[in-house]
């Protein structure tokens, strides 16, 4: 027997509300996560820089632990490992606190982090040594250099990698359905399972995804051209040399 | 005039605001700096010179420590460069530094190139320090350029704004690296002309430079150094027209016959 298409269990029932409650969650995890990715990656990248060895050897150690490992078993550690560990109180917080959210945001921004902080390192080395020697020799210290200097070179020169990187962290949120979080994958999921219309479920959560994603990457395209530096690349089409 | 006076008050008080000490620095196994001993006085104005690859950017890139030494001792307005407890970064403030590339800072315009280090390092309100910028633009012949990035400028133009970024802390002491090595010849004068004009107002400077012309016009003294060492040093006058030694002749016919 054919296959019977029904689109109409996609506004039927709950379907509408599960969506929308899973775009909702998916977003904010997302959002969260991608504040923490940022966080730790520009300070380990630009760590991973500065002379002082002990500290950039702690901003490697965190990058090669987090990169270095499927970001569904992070999930799992964090989720699964970790809670029983923490003193009695901490644990009960934890779990009246929606501890799938908490666990899934953190894996997802630590491991992001990770990758965040090599973007970051290499932009920081593109820029040459004789910037930072300037920006030194006006009396400004090494971390007024980064901060005032050499950060807001870097973060415009790596806006293209960083909002890859952005979506990864927007599509790999959906891992968090492996620890019971009800983002949106989760909830195209449940669709089917009531409705049994894997097809029309599937393309629903598809949609959304891309049309997420192309919306972000068109927003970040649009701050690109704003904040870019005068004389530096732009992202331009070769056509308009 | 300028020398004439120097040499009265070098014979009475040489007070050196930047002393060498058998100074020695290696880059690896290669020995850069061989036993350098340097006084420049205050008010002095020091061209280095000698053939690429000699050590004239190394000796002036360890006068605010951008390059560490391996021996001897550097005493820089007093304070030495090897001391623990040096504040680097306050001695740093005192210390102009010029580069060849410029180094401006792309993401900023000229003012805020300018007004920077005043505001974050001397605390300087953000109006005095425009103000302090924009009578720094106009001493350095670009009072219109204030609002425009570093890639609208030309190379002569970002030049001046990076010598006005190292007047706007008030410094002791001024360090040029080869200022007009990366500029179109059409716009070296512009600069000299500035750097001319700092030194007529009694700036202490240390110029690493080829333009002879303006060496002879404004230095002080000459050092000429070849191979990480000091061959000779003395006025402008003796040095141009009376060379002691043979290394000296040599470099100055190859570079004074065009």
């Amino acid at each position: 027997m054919a296959y019977q298409f029904d689109w109409s269990v996609l506004w039927t029932g709950q379907s509408g509300f599960w969506l929308l409650q899973g775009l909702f969650t998916t977003l904010r995890l997302s959002a969260l996560a991608w504040l923490l990715a940022a966080g730790l990656g520009i300070v380990s990248g630009a760590l991973r820089t500065v002379a002082f060895k002990p500290l950039a050897a702690l901003a490697a150690l965190y990058v090669e632990s987090f990169r270095n490992v499927p970001l569904l078993v992070w999930m799992f550690f964090w989720y699964f490992a970790v809670p029983p560990a923490l003193p009695g109180p901490v644990q009960d917080w934890l779990y009246g606190h929606g501890i799938e959210f908490l666990a899934g945001m953190f894996a997802l921004g630590v491991y992001h982090g990770a990758r965040f902080s090599e973007i970051i390192r290499g932009g920081i080395q593109s820029i040459p040594k004789t910037q930072f020697e300037a920006a030194l020799s006006t009396g400004l210290t090494t971390a007024q250099t980064y901060r005032l200097v050499i950060l807001p070179i870097t973060l415009r020169l790596i806006i293209p990698p960083a909002t890859n990187e952005s979506l990864n962290l927007l599509k790999n949120s959906s891992v968090a359905l492996t620890i019971s979080v009800a983002e949106l994958t989760f909830q195209t999921r449940q669709i089917e399972a009531y409705t049994a219309k894997a097809f029309e479920a599937l393309t629903a959560g598809t949609l959304i995804y891309l049309v997420l994603c192309l919306t972000i990457a068109a927003i970040m395209a649009r701050v690109e051209r704003r904040v870019a530096i005068p004389g530096m690349i732009a992202r331009v089409s070769p056509a308009e040399h | 005039m300028r020398s004439g006076i120097l040499q009265s008050a070098e014979r009475t008080n040489f007070t050196p605001v930047v002393e060498f000490h058998q100074v020695n620095k290696w880059f690896g196994p290669l020995h850069v700096l061989k036993q350098i001993n340097l006084k420049i006085a205050k008010g002095e104005v020091v061209v280095i010179c000698g053939p690429s690859g000699s050590g004239k950017s190394t000796l002036i890139r360890c006068i605010n420590r951008l390059e560490p030494i391996q021996s001897g001792e550097i005493i820089v307005d007093g304070e030495r460069l090897s001391d623990p407890a040096l504040d680097l970064t306050a001695l740093r403030a005192e210390i102009g530094f010029v580069f060849q590339q410029f180094n401006l800072y792309p993401h900023l315009t000229a003012m805020q190139n300018i007004t920077l280090a005043p505001i974050k390092v001397r605390n300087l309100p953000r109006p005095q320090a425009e103000k302090l910028a924009t009578k720094l633009l106009v001493r350095v012949g670009i009072p219109d350029k204030a609002q425009a990035y570093p890639a609208n400028l030309s190379g002569g133009q970002q030049q001046r704004v990076a010598i006005a970024r190292a007047l706007a802390m008030q410094p002791k002491i001024m360090l040029f690296d080869e200022p007009t090595s990366a500029l179109d010849p059409e716009m070296i004068n512009e600069v000299l002309e500035v750097m001319s004009d700092l030194a007529r107002e009694g700036m202490t400077m240390v110029v690493v430079t080829h333009e002879m012309g303006f060496a002879r016009r404004v230095a002080d003294r000459m050092v000429f150094l070849d191979e990480g060492q000091i061959i000779e040093e003395g006025r402008p006058e003796s040095f141009f027209t009376a060379p002691k030694s043979e290394r000296t002749k040599q470099f100055l016919s190859k570079i004074l016959s065009h």
